[in-house]
């Protein structure tokens, strides 16, 4: 069934949903633009830029500045003198009022936000406007409430704020990554240099401009854009105090390494390869809808995605009879259409990363499907897919390929499947599904992850904490605990 | 049988929103508009019923807007079983068909004897489409035998005639046991399974009519045969039924939308959708005075 528009056509028997694309008429990307550095946008000291695209089709969106050693110094100068003059000495109750102000204004702009994060990066602009923005929103709006209750985050204890915070983010959610690492830092008192990802800064310069709009003090927070390079030299300024990464447990650890012997804090939130785990008692089809939303969601580019399913072995044939129908139901297409329910894969790079896997899965003897859709001519796209007669000793059931691809697995025992699900380096996430209440006590419980779910998957709130055990990170993000990382706690005498 | 499959009533408040979050527009919502026409049952089943009003229904249901050519005629007309002859003969000539509530409608509180002779007599009134309501009190005493019976000897006094399966939902408690009563409906000989008798104060829901459409789907996967659905009450806007077709589509298939597999039993959607179709061709909305009420 071909998804271009100009099959889209109705017979008597077949219904086609016409398309229903997003306007772009009224948002604003600039041809160019430069590192926010002090509170304003100035041209990179390298005078370099570099291209940040559509995936979708592969059109050049806006020329981005590329900063070097001497931009990162002056940011991270500016934060750490808008740190000593201006943030730290702020009465509290004041640094929140911005932080709301900030919550606003992204909540004002939140459908230009949403289109920006859709030809940006490629996500379907039913998840950029129903999930990405308005999770953002509500980041800054939950930590903007602790900023002057910060005496009774940790009971008992006394907190004082770090000083300049370096953080990096990923790609596969541009602007809430921002979100989850501004927000806290600032309501904790400190100053900011944020570097989002190279192939979608876009947001994080909208957020730039929305910061400006703020009247938030100059060089609290600054944003500076780049390749992994600016990202070494962030992490390696001497006068940084603390560190924050989202992306691969690959680059975690370079990090961690770099600042061994340093006094820098760190917390890094870092790869997974979450077991989502089917009982039999389960209900049936709110279960397959969970798998669909656990591995297809933002095209699999989740690092907490429920990449190993594993099925209890009397209902696996159901199960994935039901999944593959549901796949071919799934819409593949245009971001910025409504109806649109897989979108583009993020870049040529992580596409190749994505066919990589696909070719060593099928040349490792697993069996393959993928859902019928045709994919565009121009752009990066993968159709969702599965794979069956795998186990445990196969590389795509063991590493992270952060693309749409299921890894399914049976079990007979929950000691089997607990053994298994935990059978991992990472740690970072998990599901349970069983109708028994008991049962997901127990499975929860051994688990080693951060975050297990129950009956759902993919849910995500400003107030529960996210993080890893194992190699998928140190530190929370989110909740109470989404404070500690930004703060030194103070030995009372 | 055993009849054990579980909802998660979450998961499925979940499906719905994600349905419903669908956007029609253009061409393929006036095709739906129109389909929606054709499935319709327009109802009238009041105690206050007079052969005129019958009539005047039976009219309207071949015209539903004569100003507009090309708009599809209603599926059929559902009323009481004595005025089935009345409906019967004012549909001459259309292909509309004359469904019959029967079985001691709404409550179904009556013996079977009474039920079967009541069935026969619209059948014999010549009603194509038999609508009967389960028994409630005994299938939520667990009485599930008793249930199933009843159904398979209605269907045989049915003959020819299509058999719908009430299951009253609103009466059910749980998505589980709608999906217990689905199941039950369809293996007892349902030809259509369908929600409610618009009498009780909930009728059809958004997340019954899901849980209804996954146990026709498993039904088809297990048996390879196609049971037809009926959401009833509470449908009176075309937005709704455009969500529902949008649900059959994604759960069943293009398959289920046709009239043979698909109802509405309602009586004011008729006009909303008329109103949406010339708003589609006109670009304005019309006054609900150009709408006739019968």
């Amino acid at each position: 069934m071909s998804k271009n528009s100009k099959a889209k056509k109705n017979s008597s028997t077949t219904w086609q949903y016409s398309n229903a694309l997003e306007s772009v008429d009224h948002i604003s990307i600039s041809p160019i633009y430069n590192l926010y550095i002090g509170g304003k946008f100035v041209k990179p000291l390298t005078k370099k830029y570099f291209n940040s695209i559509n995936p979708a089709n592969e059109k050049k969106l806006a020329e981005i500045a590329l900063a070097g050693k001497s931009d990162v110094n002056k940011a991270v100068l500016a934060a750490r003198s808008a740190y000593d003059n201006v943030w730290c000495r702020m009465d509290s109750a004041e640094r929140g009022k911005y932080i709301y102000r900030i919550a606003r204004l992204i909540q004002e702009k939140s459908r230009e936000l949403a289109i920006i994060e859709s030809l940006d990066g490629g996500k379907p602009i039913r998840e950029s406007r129903d999930i990405d923005i308005p999770l953002a929103a509500a980041h800054f709006f939950y930590y903007a409430g602790w900023a002057d209750k910060l005496d009774y985050v940790f009971p008992g204890r006394k907190t004082s704020s770090i000083g300049v915070a370096g953080q990096i983010i990923p790609w596969n959610f541009p602007l809430l990554m921002a979100a989850w690492k501004i927000a806290p830092a600032l309501a904790s008192g400190n100053t900011v240099v944020l570097k989002p990802a190279e192939s979608t800064p876009l947001t994080a310069l909208k957020l730039a401009e929305i910061i400006q709009e703020s009247d938030l003090p100059p060089g609290v927070v600054n944003i500076i854009t780049g390749d992994g390079t600016t990202g070494e030299l962030l992490v390696n300024n001497t006068k940084v105090d603390k560190i924050a990464f989202t992306g691969s447990t690959e680059v975690g650890k370079i990090i961690i390494k770099s600042l061994a012997g340093s006094k820098k804090k760190y917390s890094l939130e870092l790869g997974g390869k979450a077991a989502n785990i089917i009982c039999e008692d389960a209900s049936i089809d709110q279960a397959v809808e969970g798998i669909i939303n656990s591995i297809f969601f933002n095209q699999g580019h989740v690092c907490c995605a429920g990449s190993r399913l594993y099925v209890q072995e009397s209902i696996s044939n159901q199960i994935i009879s039901k999944l593959k129908n549901r796949m071919d139901h799934l819409i593949l297409g245009d971001p910025l259409d409504k109806n649109t329910d897989i979108g583009a894969i993020n870049s040529n790079a992580q596409l190749k990363k994505i066919k990589m896997y696909l070719d060593l899965g099928k040349n490792e003897g697993g069996i393959i499907y993928q859902s019928k859709h045709s994919i565009p001519k121009k752009g990066y796209w993968c159709a969702p897919t599965l794979f069956t007669d795998i186990s445990q000793s196969h590389r795509i059931v063991q590493e992270e390929i952060f693309g749409p691809v299921l890894a399914i697995q049976t079990f007979r025992t929950i000691d089997e499947v607990i053994a298994k699900a935990n059978n991992t380096p990472y740690g970072l996430s998990g599901g349970v599904w069983t109708d028994k209440g008991s049962k997901i006590f127990q499975i929860s419980k051994e688990i080693r992850a951060g975050v297990i779910w129950a009956n759902t998957f993919n849910i995500f709130d400003p107030t529960s904490p996210f993080g890893g055990y194992k190699e998928s990170g140190i530190g929370r993000e989110g909740g109470l605990e989404g404070i500690s990382p930004y703060v030194n706690f103070i030995n009372r005498t | 049988m055993i009849y054990n499959t579980t909802i998660d009533q979450v998961g499925c408040s979940e499906r719905v929103k994600r349905i419903f979050s669908r956007s029609i527009k253009k061409e393929s919502k006036m095709w739906a508009l129109k389909k929606i026409l054709s499935m319709l049952d327009l109802t009238t089943l009041e105690g206050s019923d007079s052969p005129g009003k019958v009539k005047q229904l039976c009219y309207k249901a071949a015209h539903l807007h004569d100003k507009h050519p090309g708009l599809p005629r209603v599926a059929a007309i559902c009323v009481y079983p004595n005025m089935v002859s009345i409906a019967q003969e004012s549909l001459k000539g259309t292909n509309i068909k004359t469904a019959s509530v029967a079985t001691g409608f709404p409550s179904g509180m009556t013996n079977l004897r009474a039920k079967l002779d009541e069935v026969k007599y619209a059948v014999n009134e010549g009603a194509e489409e038999v609508d009967m309501v389960i028994s409630r009190g005994h299938f939520l005493s667990g009485e599930l035998n008793y249930v199933s019976d009843e159904i398979a000897k209605v269907k045989e006094a049915c003959g020819n005639a299509k058999l719908k399966v009430i299951l009253e939902t609103g009466e059910l408690c749980t998505l589980d046991n709608v999906r217990k009563a689905s199941d039950l409906a369809m293996d007892s000989g349902a030809d259509f399974i369908k929600t409610s008798t618009g009498k009780i104060t909930e009728s059809a829901t958004p997340i019954v009519v899901l849980t209804m459409l996954e146990a026709i789907r498993d039904n088809y996967h297990l048996t390879g045969k196609k049971i037809g659905m009926k959401p009833a009450g509470g449908i009176s806007k075309s937005k709704l039924a455009i969500q529902y077709l949008v649900m059959v589509r994604e759960t069943l298939g293009n398959d289920w939308l046709t009239p043979d597999l698909f109802r509405f039993g309602a009586s004011s959607l008729a006009n909303d959708v008329l109103m949406q179709i010339i708003k589609q061709g006109q670009g304005n909305y019309q006054s609900s005075n150009y709408f006739s009420l019968d």
